[in-house]
């Protein structure tokens, strides 16, 4: 019997981690108790991006979309939308827009309207462990193009017409990482996937090769084919285990089918696959760093030049780019440079992927042409701010990037435009921030990282970190003083300009970048002594008014470390002593009588 | 360590080696091995292996000391992964943190006395959307407070 529906469970790491495997067995299992496993293919996809409401199950071809499903609900879902073929009207999702719960149509869902996907075409589409799927959506078909109908200079000059600049975040034209490998007159060549995603609160690169392993893999090979290797490696996270798995299992499918290894579809041309998996550091995400990783060392970067492209993996001429770049080749391969060229903006064309996070109604994977601006991502995409709170800043690009403030909610994002206004594009974390955020905190937190991931070789990197964060610390502690601030400049300064690789280039910026735009919030922590926000501990006290205080007990049940303490409908008392400043009494009491100061 | 562990130590590390490979590149590779299996990096088994491929001890714990994944210490029965990435540091992964501090009297990379609980900070964990967010063992816990966390502690204490 043909299938009739197709049940699509996300298998994102968010849902996974919210029983997505459980929810996939439960349907499985209710199909098979009410007599419907023939008519119904269910299918463990890669994200959906839609990550704050999930886990997500969506039904084909009625496009029902299933939000923050249990396992619990399997029985209900095969019994109406698959035995009755109707709605389980509780788990549709419905956004502001949509009133009438039988108009609904995936399309019209605020968070997907302005998004475009180029990279994500096939995230939450196909199921990723068979080849056949992403063989159905033009899967290899641009790599049988290239065999068979493009000469290796066709294939740069389809890339040099794109505008395809790299995702991992300084934006390099990618054809000519391409071509100055290509023009390196050596016997053997590499292509790398940088999958290091180092950047804390950014997951695109897992997602897409969770949710569609063989596109990249497709893209090396194409790579490879263009500028005369045969051997691709993937540098991905340890991390990362269910994107390894289903890497090891589309290479050995697509060997099985003849489509890598030797003679590839019988044109003569060669190309497979190792994986390497990283171990946890961050400056291996710096090309140069990443390749002595993989050979073996400890992954600290070397001067350039010279460049991977001409003396890279073994001292031999190597492309590297990152899983998002990759992602995008096949569909430029097929539909031709000009089309994507006629996406996003004029010098930086396409998509880009962001991990939208943080005090945002609709967290989540967003891609959108280059050239939407924030309030589109954040409002439109994103839902706006939690808890109608007011906007403060958005972070792009980690802890390499900058804040971007309410008066850039209107600046178009694309690379230049974000080095314009000191951030930069990074490679897509979108880190949003709302008036509880305190920008001395996040600044802080930021070189902390940097701190423990500066590799240690150069002294600009290694000693400059270490004292922004010192000075931070001690501003956070309301010991900072104004030559503090000037010191941060001047350091972060110097570091820009010596520093070795991007990691130490790039660690000022967040510092920089947050002085800028708000020093007043930097003054009121040296010259006041005050953190309005609340985060920096030492600046917060928590008391009780005992005027206002009814004694119904809830702040001592919820203090964490028992340190509130008094008799039932008499006024409490915290115990400053003990007192961690999680700030979970103030939440908690109905009554306004906890002040925060 | 009694000697006759000693046979056994020269046993596992060719059975690693012959599994991974003994080039040079696989120093990494050779590490993680020993990690999977073992949960630490046993300082034994370390100098068994650098024997076997013929590099000095030095080399491999140079890699080793370089990158976050590695340990040296055995690590008690329930790993908790403490999410310190920038979205759950924005929805409290601080406090979160300095409550399982507090609790099970442990700091960064610490195993308690009883061999219960090690505590390890990362540095994402890949799915924001529910911070702020921990990990113990294989289980995802997310959007977290430390009155939730605490409870999460107890069930793990109480042999979950």
């Amino acid at each position: 019997m043909a299938v009739k529906n197709y049940i699509l469970v996300c298998g994102g790491t968010a849902c996974e981690s919210s029983k997505a495997t459980e929810i996939f067995n439960s349907l499985k299992e209710e199909a098979e108790a009410q007599g419907v496993i023939d008519d119904v293919q269910i299918v463990k996809t890669g994200c959906f991006g839609f990550c704050e409401k999930g886990p997500i199950v969506k039904i084909l071809p009625e496009e029902a979309f299933y939000v923050e499903v249990v396992p619990e609900d399997a029985k209900e879902i095969i019994s109406e939308s698959i035995v009755k073929g109707r709605m389980v009207e509780r788990l549709l999702y419905v956004d502001d827009t949509q009133e009438q719960k039988d108009e609904f149509d995936v399309e019209d869902i605020k968070f997907y309207q302005k998004q475009v996907r180029i990279v994500l075409r096939n995230c939450g589409f196909i199921d990723p462990e068979k080849i056949d799927e992403y063989i159905a959506r033009e899967g290899y078909a641009a790599l049988e193009k290239v065999l068979f109908d493009m000469k290796p200079d066709d294939v740069i000059n389809e890339l040099k017409e794109s505008g395809l600049r790299g995702r991992g975040g300084a934006g390099f034209p990618t054809w000519m990482k391409w071509n100055f490998t290509k023009g390196a007159d050596n016997d053997q060549k590499y292509i790398v996937c940088n999958a290091d995603e180092g950047d804390p609160g950014a997951y695109m690169d897992r997602s897409t090769l969770e949710g569609d392993p063989h596109s990249v893999l497709e893209a090396m090979a194409i790579a490879g084919y263009a500028v005369g290797a045969d051997t691709g490696v993937i540098y991905i996270r340890a991390e990362y285990p269910l994107a390894i798995e289903r890497l090891e299992i589309a290479i050995k499918q697509a060997r099985d089918y003849g489509l890598l290894g030797k003679d590839i579809l019988g044109s003569g041309f060669d190309f497979d696959f190792e994986i390497r998996l990283g171990a946890g550091a961050f400056v291996c995400g710096e090309e140069t760093a990443l390749l002595r990783s993989i050979e073996g060392n400890r992954g600290m970067p070397t001067p350039k030049p010279p460049f991977p492209a001409v003396e890279g993996l073994w001292g031999k001429p190597t492309v590297i780019n990152n899983v998002e770049t990759w992602a995008n080749i096949p569909m430029i391969i097929l539909k031709g440079g000009e089309w994507f060229r006629g996406i996003g903006t004029e010098r930086s064309s396409g998509t880009k992927v962001f991990a939208l996070t943080g005090k945002i109604n609709n967290s989540g994977l967003v891609e959108v042409p280059m050239g939407t601006t924030l309030r589109e991502i954040v409002y439109d995409i994103g839902g706006g701010i939690k808890d109608d709170k007011a906007f403060k800043a958005v972070q792009t690009g980690g802890p390499s990037g900058g804040v971007l403030t309410k008066d850039f909610l209107d600046t178009p994002i694309d690379f230049d435009q974000l080095t314009a206004v000191g951030s930069m594009m990074g490679s897509g974390g979108m880190i949003v921030m709302d008036e509880d955020d305190c920008i001395v905190d996040v600044a802080k937190f930021y070189q902390e990282f940097c701190v423990e991931e500066s590799c240690g070789k150069c002294a600009p990197c290694r000693i400059g970190t270490r004292k922004l964060y010192d000075i931070l610390n001690k501003i956070s502690k309301g010991k900072g003083t104004h030559q503090d601030l000037e010191n941060m400049k001047t350091i972060g300064t110097a570091m820009k300009k010596a520093a070795l690789c991007g990691l130490g280039q790039t660690a000022p910026n967040p510092i920089l970048s947050s002085l800028k735009f708000f020093e007043d919030e930097y003054l009121e922590h040296v010259d006041d002594k005050i953190c309005k926000a609340g985060k920096c501990k030492d600046l917060v006290r928590f008391e009780i008014d005992a005027d206002k205080c009814i004694g119904c007990t809830v702040c001592a049940r919820k203090c964490p470390v028992g340190c509130i303490s008094g008799e039932r409908k008499h006024p409490h008392v915290i115990d400053q002593d003990q007192c961690v400043k999680c700030g979970e009494c103030y939440a908690a009491c109905k009554f306004g009588a906890i002040t925060k100061s | 360590m009694s000697c006759a562990d000693c046979g056994n130590i020269a046993k596992e590390a060719r059975e690693i080696v012959a599994e991974v490979g003994s080039e040079p590149e696989k120093v990494i590779p050779l590490l993680q091995e020993i990690q999977n299996r073992h949960g630490y990096l046993s300082q034994e088994l370390v100098e068994a292996v650098a024997e076997e491929i013929k590099l000095p001890v030095s080399r491999l714990y140079g890699v080793a000391t370089f990158y976050s994944q590695f340990r040296f210490e055995p690590i008690g029965k329930n790993l908790i992964k403490v999410c310190k990435g920038t979205a759950c540091h924005v929805a409290g992964a601080e406090k979160v943190y300095s409550i399982i501090s507090e609790k099970l009297g442990i700091e960064e990379g610490e195993t308690t006395d009883d061999q219960l609980f090690t505590l390890e900070s990362v540095a994402c964990l890949g799915c924001c959307s529910l911070a702020p967010v921990v990990m113990i063992n294989d289980s995802i816990y997310g959007k977290l407070n430390p009155a939730k966390m605490g409870k999460i502690l107890k069930e793990y204490a109480d042999g979950k």
